[in-house]
């Protein structure tokens, strides 16, 4: 059994069916990218991994349990999806920082909350040190050491970017999702966002999934690539087999596309 | 000079129930705007559906209309009995006590109305992906209100909340109309006597207040300006 196993995840928003039976299998540390073009559903997707939205039907299975299960879901409380959501992480593509707090306040405050939960619970603590030293090492480990006490007006695009990716890995989720981390920023800054994303592939072996529409990125980063159309998964395997012999006609005229629009 | 005294005592006497009417009004609007405003983005229709429609009322009627109603209805419809009197109707009494309760109430159901529009602007003016931010990051519904988005709402209000005070204070003179004893029913009987001067002076009253209000605004933005929303 996979470490995460997505399955026939279906997703309506009134008469617009946007996930037509979504599934795939991913292993623990394995990142997988999801490319498409736009309107296909892959932000969905990912804002139903991470319970923004609530999948009509489908099940989501995270190292052996059911975190999630369309049948069920909004039956569940308010707690419940909390508990469930934290095995999951998002880095949003306008980074959503909270604008009233420096860099190193924006990683701390949702892991300080949850350390002092778990100690009125009497659960163990996340981590064995003050959420403040963690926060610090996460900032360091993107690159931010000197940019810790600014706030996000202060920061470049880029620079924010890095500071949602600390933030989200503050709370150890077990899968992380990007949704376009680079499509917000100026050109000459997507380099150091998926510079640190790679990064935190070798380093922390942290699985990952990734929508992206950087295909050198995929290529390198990723163990599978999932070419999503119209809500359901057209294409799906290696690198290799998706950029170098692509089978489905959609995918080869996408990258087509691609190819022709970055002038190669 | 003792002209000028006696008019300073009077005026002074007149702007302290101008600053009562101002202060009390604030501490009741502010909650009570608070309050319009969580139900005018309430889930539940019928309940959004009346508190939008008391605001439109309240927002579309002079603030006078609203004095005259307040003070004049209940005694007509014989319908409060204020339980300090135990004779007779009491807003129909025109004792000054009731004639500045009657100013409060109808100030601060009107003030709220503008507050919670503010507040309701204020609000739903903090980008979705907020919410959603904190959400994915664990927080609860109460811990991103107020450790993420208060503070926000805050900065977006302060604008708009310093224009509708600076407008409170100058229409504390509306209260003239069911006589209470503010700053411009004292100017008017000096006026009344043939004296023109004190209607001036009365206006520095509110000249002065609205420029303490103003330096103080502009304090409160420039502490606050640290970050952008
Ligand atoms: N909250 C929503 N309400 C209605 N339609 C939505 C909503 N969110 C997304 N959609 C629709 O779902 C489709 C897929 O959107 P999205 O998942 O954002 O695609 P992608 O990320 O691949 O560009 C789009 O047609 C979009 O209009
Ligand atoms: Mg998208």
């Amino acid at each position: 059994m996979a470490f995460l196993e997505v399955k026939d995840i279906y997703k309506s928003f009134g008469k617009t069916e946007v996930l037509k039976g979504v599934s795939f299998e991913l292993e623990e540390g394995q990142v997988l990218s999801i490319i498409g073009s736009s309107g296909n559903g892959k932000t969905t997707l990912l804002r139903c991994l991470n319970y923004l939205e609530f999948a009509d039907s489908g099940t989501v299975t995270l190292d052996g349990n059911v975190v999630s299960d369309g049948k069920i879901l909004k039956t569940l409380k308010e707690s419940q999806i909390r508990e469930n959501r934290l095995h999951f992480g998002l880095v949003f593509q306008s980074f959503n920082l909270f604008p009233q707090y420096t860099a190193l306040q924006n990683v701390n405050l949702a892991l300080s909350l949850m350390e002092k939960e778990r100690a009125k619970k009497g659960m163990p603590p996340l981590y064995d040190k003050p959420s403040m030293e963690v926060a610090k090492e996460l900032l360091i480990k993107v690159g931010l050491e000197d940019k810790m006490g600014l706030y996000p007006c202060q920061l470049s695009g880029g620079q924010c970017q890095r500071v949602a990716i600390a933030r989200a890995m503050a709370l150890k989720p077990k899968v992380l999702c990007f949704d376009e981390p680079t499509s917000a920023l100026d050109p000459e800054l997507t380099g150091e966002v998926l510079r640190v994303i790679k990064e935190l592939k070798e380093s922390e072996g942290i699985t990952m999934i990734i929508v992206t529409h950087e295909m050198g990125f995929a290529k390198s980063v990723s163990d599978q690539v999932l070419f999503m159309v119209d809500g359901v998964v057209e294409e799906l395997g290696s690198p290799e087999q998706v950029f170098d012999n692509p089978k489905s006609e959609k995918l080869q005229a996408f990258l087509q596309g691609l190819s022709v629009k970055e002038g190669k | 000079m003792g002209e000028f005294v006696d008019v300073s005592l009077r005026l002074l006497e007149g702007f302290s129930s101008s600053v009562i009417i101002f202060v009390f009004t604030l501490i009741f609007a502010i909650p009570l705007g608070l309050l319009i405003a969580f139900c005018s983005m309430s889930k539940f229709a019928p309940l959004r559906i009346v508190s939008r429609t008391i605001v439109w009322v309240l927002r579309g009627t002079p603030l006078m209309l609203q004095i005259f109603v307040i003070f004049y209805l209940p005694g007509l419809l014989k319908l409060f009995v204020w339980p300090a009197m135990n004779t007779g109707w009491a807003w129909f009494d025109k004792t000054i006590s009731t004639r500045l309760i009657a100013a409060l109430v109808a100030f601060s159901i009107n003030y709220a109305a503008y507050f919670s529009e503010i507040f309701r602007g204020g609000i739903e003016g903090v980008p979705k992906g907020q919410m959603e931010a904190g959400e994915v990051l664990g927080m609860t519904k109460t811990q991103i209100f107020f450790k993420v988005i208060l503070m926000q709402v805050i900065k977006r209000i302060i604008p708009p909340m310093s224009n509708e005070i600076i407008t409170l204070i100058k229409d504390t003179s509306l209260a003239n109309v069911i006589s209470v004893l503010e700053l411009i029913f004292w100017a008017q009987t000096f006026m009344l006597e043939g004296l023109i001067w004190p209607i001036f002076y009365a206006g520095a009253f509110y000249l002065i207040f609205v420029g303490a209000l103003t330096i103080f605004f502009n304090w409160v933005e420039k502490k606050l300006s640290y970050y952008k929303v």
